[in-house]
């Protein structure tokens, strides 16, 4: 099998995540899908790793995952005060930018 | 020259500047002394000019020229500008006879004006005035004299409108400041070409290089030169501002559209006479100019019924004179200035009568409802009679010292310019006669066109002698219309005083023998006056003007100068920035407004996209980013 | 490097399944269903990570992303309600085709990348001065990006107190007394508030879940013993219906008679406990 395989994979799950971020509309699912791209570039970082031959693609990887942790806790706090303001979870009702 | 009477010389502009500026901003408080503090202002420049002059007379002829620089003023890479004064003998003449003038106006003011609840500023407009015209005589280079023209030129426009709750004074003002800017533009050329041509603005580079220019330029700048004169002086065709400022009060009259801002354009060309000796062509244009401007004020002259504007058709008339001889070289130069000396002082003593007249005849100038008025203005009388007698050229009178100086040497020179040029200075003088005796026979002389009661459909008047401090300025500037030609004519004294800045004139005779000419001259004026005499002292004065042939219609409203200048001038201009106006509107603002509203709807196109959506923006950085990986793939794979 | 046969299996049985589970993410009404969906692909990508020679950072996939983000995501949907169910319908015009074509677009654009490049032989990590996988991030790390690891610690402190300050609600009035809170109840009661504490719900021989209420002493089930949440999902069972199958229950096993046995449920007498 060749390891392009993993990186196809890759694309697929990037895509899907980008899709649910453009499709749905509970913050959370969106959120998920975010969640879902950064996992599917680990999985092409990691492949990358070892198909060069390098583990610096690993600690890439490795980097990824502790920022994307940081970003769930102000992302998920961020979701929680809207809720209580506006007892919604749809991205469709924050639409303040727009007036 | 001694270095302390140099110094003294900015104090010459300083002193009057400060008491304008004094009088501006002291406000209401001022009003009861602020006009005898333009008074001392005035006295002391003449007290300063009277120690210069002093210490000037004591030194021999070739070091009365003198420099005085207070700093650099304009330091631009090549240019360098002094703030410089030159004293030598025109500018000093000049400083005297402003002052001097000036001072006694003041005076006369006083009383003239005591009625006017704005005579503080009134004396500060007069001070100011009185400080532009020295900046003017006193700048050793063109551009400080510029500042000064300009100066004078705001002065007089200030003045000519200082009654200005009445439109026609407000328009008159206008017109006198917009001629004014035409000949502006003239000293402003001339000033660019002298940059060009000899890379410096001061008198001493530029007159001393002058005849190692091209003629051609030097022409051009001559030319320029007379066009600022021309604005200033109230020459053809810029003529037309002079009859419109007499709105202005009669002291106004009298020291700034007689005596002394009118002749500044006598000064500059005076002043620049070795650039314009290398320019024969610019010297005949400016003759042509000063003969056509004195045969054109002097016949409006004989038709004008306002006592004020037939003064000042005088003045046109004489400063043509004074032009005539600026234009026939170092020979006329002198005479040029010395009648402008004697002009300043008979004709501000005319003015002043003329405002003496008004005083007592209720602000009337309509000389058509005076009449013999020289019982009971008698003061008046007298004054203006040795006026009249100065400009009428009668010997020994100030007048016949200068204006037969001038005509005499128009008659100078060969082929057929001494008989025009000397024949049109010989006509001058006769209709010159005419209608000076027109205007003093119809003001003093013949029957009473008014009454103290009204009666007979006349006007009622109840004429009276003015004030002391309205007189004696008038007498003393009776005796200068006596005295001044005789005093400065004796020995040639005025000419070698003036010899330092007009250079040595060869005395070359006339095409005519002098005592002829003299003879001559002395004919027509006693012809002149004798008509007048005949037909406005004998026979009775219709109380408004009378039909007469097209010629007098014509020279009753100035030989149709304003009609000429709008139809040359007014119209088309007003066509061409009615038809710019209209192509900005239709295609540059048009574009650029079609360019913005577009700009315009294209953003409110684009705000369709801002819908609030999250979601939507999400899409579109997508799409963007599919984009871009797009062109970075096809790039790097083209490239590769 | 050669692939193994095992982990090509791994893998051919996997990516189907991740992919199916991330599909899932799109058509799921309900959030938790997402949730479990997106915690079944990081699992499977931890393995693929221990399949990859990455085993450190298959443990950290499944400790980081399994363990916390994903019980953190669950916490949040239990905050908001786990029963907020989404429509699926479309409210943006166009926004459905909109983010298909651009997902797929993605999808060829990317996939159309990796099929045109050229790839080198992979190498593997095999080579790797012999040492472990952990020892030789490790080294990385420690020797080429000491910085930005101090630097993403700072973040991560940064993004601790941000979810403390964000969620941090300021009291707006002074905090209520006990004899405010007493007071209040004493004033409500009129109302039908209950000054005592709340029945416990029911508890039954077989039964004694939160959703079955209790009785009273008249045997009348109590409603407000099951617990509002419930109630208000409509998940509350009837008493009377565990009550049939108890008394079936202990007539088969004592055998007694119909009789005694005591009626319950909202009909029943008045005068019999259990």
């Amino acid at each position: 099998m060749e390891l392009t395989n993993y990186l196809y994979l890759s694309v697929v799950l990037f895509a899907l995540g980008a899709t649910t971020v453009l499709l749905r509309r509970n913050t959370i699912v969106v959120f998920m899908g975010i969640e879902l791209m950064l996992n599917a570039t680990n999985l092409a970082l990691v492949t990358f790793a070892r198909m060069h031959g390098d583990v610096t693609g690993q600690v890439l990887a490795f980097f990824v995952m502790v920022v994307a942790a940081a970003e769930v806790v102000v992302g998920l706090a961020i979701i929680v005060t809207i809720f209580r303001a506006r007892r919604s979870a749809s991205v469709d009702d924050v639409n303040l930018l727009k007036s | 020259m001694t270095t302390q009477t140099l110094s003294l010389a900015p104090w010459l502009v300083a002193t009057p500047l400060i008491g304008a500026a004094l009088l501006l901003l002291i406000g209401r408080r001022g009003d009861r002394w602020g006009h005898w503090l333009g008074v001392l202002a005035s006295t002391a420049t003449f007290v300063i000019g009277l120690v210069i002059l002093l210490d000037m007379l004591g030194v021999d002829a070739e070091q009365r020229v003198a420099t005085s620089s207070v700093g650099t003023w304009i330091d631009a890479g090549p240019l360098t500008v002094d703030l410089g004064f030159q004293l030598d003998p025109l500018s000093m003449t000049f400083v005297m006879l402003v002052t001097f003038v000036g001072t006694l106006i003041h005076v006369y003011s006083v009383a003239y004006m005591s009625h006017d609840h704005d005579r503080r500023r009134f004396f500060a407009y007069l001070n100011l005035f009185v400080a532009a015209m020295l900046l003017l005589v006193l700048a050793d280079n063109y551009l400080l004299l510029f500042v000064g023209w300009e100066g004078v030129g705001l002065a007089s426009y200030l003045l000519i409108g200082f009654w200005d709750h009445h439109l026609p004074n407000a328009v008159a003002g206008k017109k006198a400041f917009l001629m004014n800017r035409v000949g502006d533009m003239g000293l402003i050329v001339a000033m660019m070409l002298m940059l060009a041509t000899f890379g410096a603005l001061d008198f001493g580079t530029v007159l001393g290089s002058a005849d190692a220019a091209d003629q051609g330029l030097n022409t051009a700048i001559g030319l320029m030169l007379l066009l600022a004169a021309c604005g200033k002086s109230a020459q053809l065709p810029l003529q037309a501002w002079l009859g419109d400022a007499m709105a202005g009060p009669t002291p106004v009259s009298a020291l700034i559209h007689a005596a002394t801002m009118v002749t500044a354009g006598v000064y500059l060309l005076v002043r620049s006479g070795p650039l314009l000796e290398a320019a024969p062509d610019a010297q005949l244009v400016i003759a042509i100019v000063g003969a056509l401007t004195l045969l054109f004020g002097a016949v409006v002259g004989c038709a004008k019924d306002d006592i004020k504007k037939a003064l000042a058709a005088s003045t046109m008339s004489q400063i043509g004179y004074m032009m005539l001889a600026a234009g026939l070289g170092p020979i006329g130069y002198a005479f040029a200035i010395f009648h402008l000396v004697t002009h300043g002082f008979f004709k501000a003593g005319l003015f002043l009568g003329a405002g003496s007249v008004m005083h007592g005849m209720d602000d009337d100038v309509d000389m058509r409802r005076f009449g013999g008025l020289w019982r009971l203005l008698p003061v008046t009388w007298i004054t203006m009679g040795f006026g009249w007698l100065a400009i009428l050229g009668v010997p020994p009178f100030s007048g016949f010292w200068s204006k037969d100086k001038i005509i005499e040497a128009a008659f100078v020179g060969e082929g057929w310019r001494p008989w025009v040029f000397g024949t049109v200075a010989l006509v001058g003088a006769g209709i010159t006669a005419y209608y000076m005796s027109r205007l003093f026979f119809m003001t003093f002389a013949g029957r009473r066109r008014w009454s103290a009661d009204g009666a007979d459909g006349t006007v009622e008047r109840h004429p009276h002698e003015s004030p002391l401090l309205m007189t004696v300025p008038m007498v003393v500037l009776a005796l200068g219309s006596v005295g001044l030609g005789w005093v400065l004519a004796a020995g040639d004294g005025f000419v070698h005083w003036l010899e330092p800045v007009t250079g040595h004139a060869e005395h070359d005779e006339p095409v005519l023998a002098v005592p002829v000419i003299i003879g001559l001259t002395l004919t027509l004026v006693v012809v002149g006056a004798a008509l007048a005499w005949v037909q406005y002292a004998t026979r009775a004065v219709p109380t408004t003007a009378p039909p007469a042939p097209a010629l007098v219609r014509a020279a009753r409203v100035d030989l149709h100068q304003d009609d000429v200048n709008e139809t040359l001038v007014m119209r088309p201009g007003q066509y061409l920035t009615r038809s710019m106006v209209f192509a900005d509107r239709t295609a540059v603002d048009a574009g650029w407004l079609g360019l913005a509203g577009g700009v315009g709807r294209l953003g409110s196109w684009l705000r369709g996209w801002q819908s609030g959506y999250a979601r939507q923006y999400a899409a579109i950085t997508l799409g963007g980013l599919g984009v871009i990986v797009l062109v970075i793939w096809l790039v790097a794979t083209t490239a590769g | 490097m050669t692939v193994s046969g095992g982990e090509t299996v791994l893998f051919w049985v996997l990516a189907p399944l991740m992919v199916l589970a991330a599909s899932g993410l799109l058509v799921v009404r309900r959030a938790v269903h997402a949730a479990v969906c997106v915690v079944f692909v990081m699992i499977s990508l931890a393995v693929l990570y221990v399949a990859q020679e990455a085993p450190f950072l298959g443990v950290v996939q499944v400790v980081v992303y399994t363990g916390a983000v994903m019980m953190l995501f669950l916490f949040v949907l239990m905050l908001v309600g786990v029963d907020a169910a989404d429509s699926l319908t479309e409210t943006i015009r166009g926004q459905r085709w909109v983010g298909l074509l651009l997902g797929l677009g993605l999808a060829s654009v990317l996939g159309g990348v990796i099929a045109r490049s050229t790839f080198p032989p992979p190498r593997g990590l095999a080579e790797t001065g012999g040492v472990t996988n952990p020892v030789a991030l490790a080294r990385v790390v420690m020797e080429h990006y000491v910085v930005a690891m101090e630097v993403v610690g700072i973040l991560l402190v940064t993004a601790a107190v941000a979810g403390l300050v964000l969620t941090h609600r300021r009291r707006l009035g002074a905090k209520p007394t006990q004899r405010a809170l007493a007071e209040a109840k004493i004033a409500a009661l009129p109302t039908g508030r209950h000054l005592s504490p709340l029945p416990a719900p029911g508890v039954y021989a077989q039964n004694n879940a939160m959703d079955t209420p209790a009785l009273d002493h008249t045997g009348r089930p109590l409603e407000h013993s099951v617990p509002r949440v419930l109630r208000i999902r409509g998940q509350q069972r009837e008493a009377a219906e565990l009550l049939t199958a108890e008394e079936t229950l202990v007539h088969r096993e004592l055998d007694v008679p119909d009789d005694p046995v005591p009626s319950v449920g909202p009909d029943s007498s008045e005068g019999e406990t259990r």
